[in-house]
């Protein structure tokens, strides 16, 4: 597969639109945001981080090719977990729009500049890239997920489709796998590409998506809420809105389709690790058992104990690390481990298996949380589980075994101090979406026979 | 209490909670700009959840996203009664 600048300059005519302004593809072809740096990265592993999404979008198109490995980290990392990532991914350049973080001070470090600067750029593409994305574990550590362009980009399509303009948004940061996807269409079919940012207010950003005529646009069921809530779902008129990255109840597909009567609501299914699935285009919830018995294409699915198994094409290859799990079974299929039910000729998604819980989108294992509760000494054990939500799918609840139960009925107004101070200590240990958002003391957990936690839904 | 009353306070307890500063709330505060990001909303359906028994937002029908502080007290007002 030709390289990412090289199928951007086929295509021509894409262009950037950030929150402080906008980069077209084009000019890339006599300026650079990495100036003579861009020859010195030939052949290195970099980690690109960066605030704004433009900064990434842009550093993104001129490495491929270039660099041997591109980490492409997400902007939710604390300085530990960077140098954690550093390491695994045997970085040896980092590349920063002006900020080098402090556990990478020992990194050559390259800055991107705000805009372009003429330059002359030998763009010739020396070899295949590969694209490390990132993706929660579960002790807190990130997961470095490989990639190639042609695994995350292979299929997409190289030009609009005839007599139709597209303008591509995405309420994701585009470092993250669902906005990687909108991000790669936008740039190999030569679409304008409106990026969100954290700084934007849902009306803000809705303003500037407008503006600019998006057509196509995608998020997460919880992002959708937010903007049916925010009363300027009409600042946009699309004709293609798409869900993924979290279950797309019947409630927000038929609340979108009555907000965007002339746009076709479609849901897609993808992971990190086993890519994009599926796209459900008939409105409704859940997807037909048709596509896992009969599969159309290149993509084979199957369900085995429960949960949905994904062999194809956009499969990432393997994690990265000295002991990496496997990501891919023996069968050469990606559990995704999500679980799903059949009723009546469709598959339900019901959760994840081992509770990991996606709050909004956003992954949670509850060891992660577990860890940091049963470090108190006063805890003997607990255990973190989803609850059903609404806004995000679901929240975060604990249930708490303490050391000494006697100890709270001596002394009932210890109960709120301790679950005041076990709740503050997570808070600064995780990030908000993780913490508890109740928290309460039980006499006993259930354990199996193996002597481990018994999982709601496991 | 009423209705309007456990919902503001739920939402000063959470604003407090995850560390946002909370708007001076009208029934015209469109809200989501009063300060809470979508997993305080999420908090605080859960809590009113807890303390109100109703879950206005659990249909599996259509449901009228509420866009300012009157109409989220207006959904509670009509799953409670």
């Amino acid at each position: 597969m030709a390289s990412l600048w090289e199928s951007a300059a086929t295509a021509g005519t894409g262009i950037f639109h950030g929150r402080k302004g906008s980069i077209a593809v084009a000019e890339l072809s006599t300026a650079s945001t990495l100036g003579s740096g861009l020859e010195s990265l030939r052949g290195r592993s970099v980690l690109i981080t960066s605030h704004e999404q433009l900064a990434a979008a842009v550093a993104l198109l001129e490495l491929d090719g270039i660099a041997r490995r591109l980490v492409v980290c997400t902007p939710d990392l604390t300085p530990e977990q960077l140098a954690e990532v550093a390491a695994t991914g045997e970085v040896d350049a980092l590349v920063h729009d002006g900020e080098v973080p402090p556990t990478l001070a020992a990194l050559p470090a390259y800055e991107l500049t705000p805009r372009p600067l003429p330059a002359a750029v030998a763009r010739a593409s020396t070899g295949a890239t590969e694209w490390i994305l990132l993706t929660s574990g579960t002790t807190g550590r990130p997961k470095l997920v490989l990639h190639t362009l042609d695994s995350l980009g292979g299929t997409l399509p190289r030009q609009a489709p005839p007599g139709s303009r597209c303008v591509w948004s995405t309420f994701y940061d585009i470092r993250r796998y669902g906005g990687m996807q909108i991000y790669l269409r936008a740039v190999l079919s030569g679409a304008p590409l409106v990026l969100s940012s954290p700084a934007d207010a849902t009306r803000d950003f809705l303003l500037r998506a407008g503006a600019a005529g998006v057509t196509h646009i995608s998020g997460t069921p919880s992002h959708w809420r937010r903007t049916l809530m925010s009363g300027a779902a009409g600042l946009i008129q699309p004709s293609y809105v798409r869900l993924s990255g979290e279950i797309a109840d019947q409630a927000i597909l038929d609340s979108l389709q009555a907000a965007y009567p002339q746009a076709r609501v479609a849901h897609a299914f993808a992971s990190t690790e086993a890519g994009v699935a599926f796209d459900v285009n008939d409105g409704r919830a859940g997807f037909p058992a048709e596509l896992v018995d009969r599969p159309q294409g290149a993509i084979d699915m199957k369900v085995v104990d429960g949960t949905l198994r994904i062999r194809s094409q956009r499969n990432a290859a393997r994690y990265l690390g000295a002991t990496p799990a496997a990501l891919v079974g023996s069968d050469g299929y990606v559990d995704t481990g999500d679980m799903v039910e059949l009723l009546d000729g469709r598959y339900h998604f019901r959760g994840r298996v081992g509770g990991v819980i996606n709050v909004g989108g956003l992954k949670v294992h509850p060891e992660e949380v577990e860890s940091v509760l049963n470090g108190d000494p006063r805890v003997r054990m607990s255990l973190v589980r989803a609850r059903r939500n609404p806004i995000t799918g679901a929240i975060v609840v604990a249930d708490v075994v303490l050391a000494d139960p006697d100890a709270l009925a001596q002394a009932p107004e210890a109960a709120e101090r301790i679950k005041a101070e076990l709740l503050g200590a997570c808070r600064q240990a995780l990030a908000a979406h993780k913490v508890p958002t109740s928290l309460r003391f039980v006499p006993a957990l259930e354990l199996t026979a193996a002597g481990k936690l018994v999982r709601p839904g496991a | 209490m009423s209705n309007r009353d456990s919902i503001l306070a739920v939402f000063k307890q959470v604003a407090a909670q995850q560390g946002r500063t909370l708007a001076d709330m009208k029934d015209t505060t469109v809200l989501t700009e009063c300060g809470l990001d979508s997993l305080s909303f999420a908090i605080v359906v859960s809590s009113l959840e807890d303390s109100l028994g109703v879950d206005p937002f659990a249909s599996d029908d259509w449901v009228d996203f509420p866009v300012t502080f009157g109409d989220f007290i207006r959904l509670y007002d009509r799953a409670v009664a």
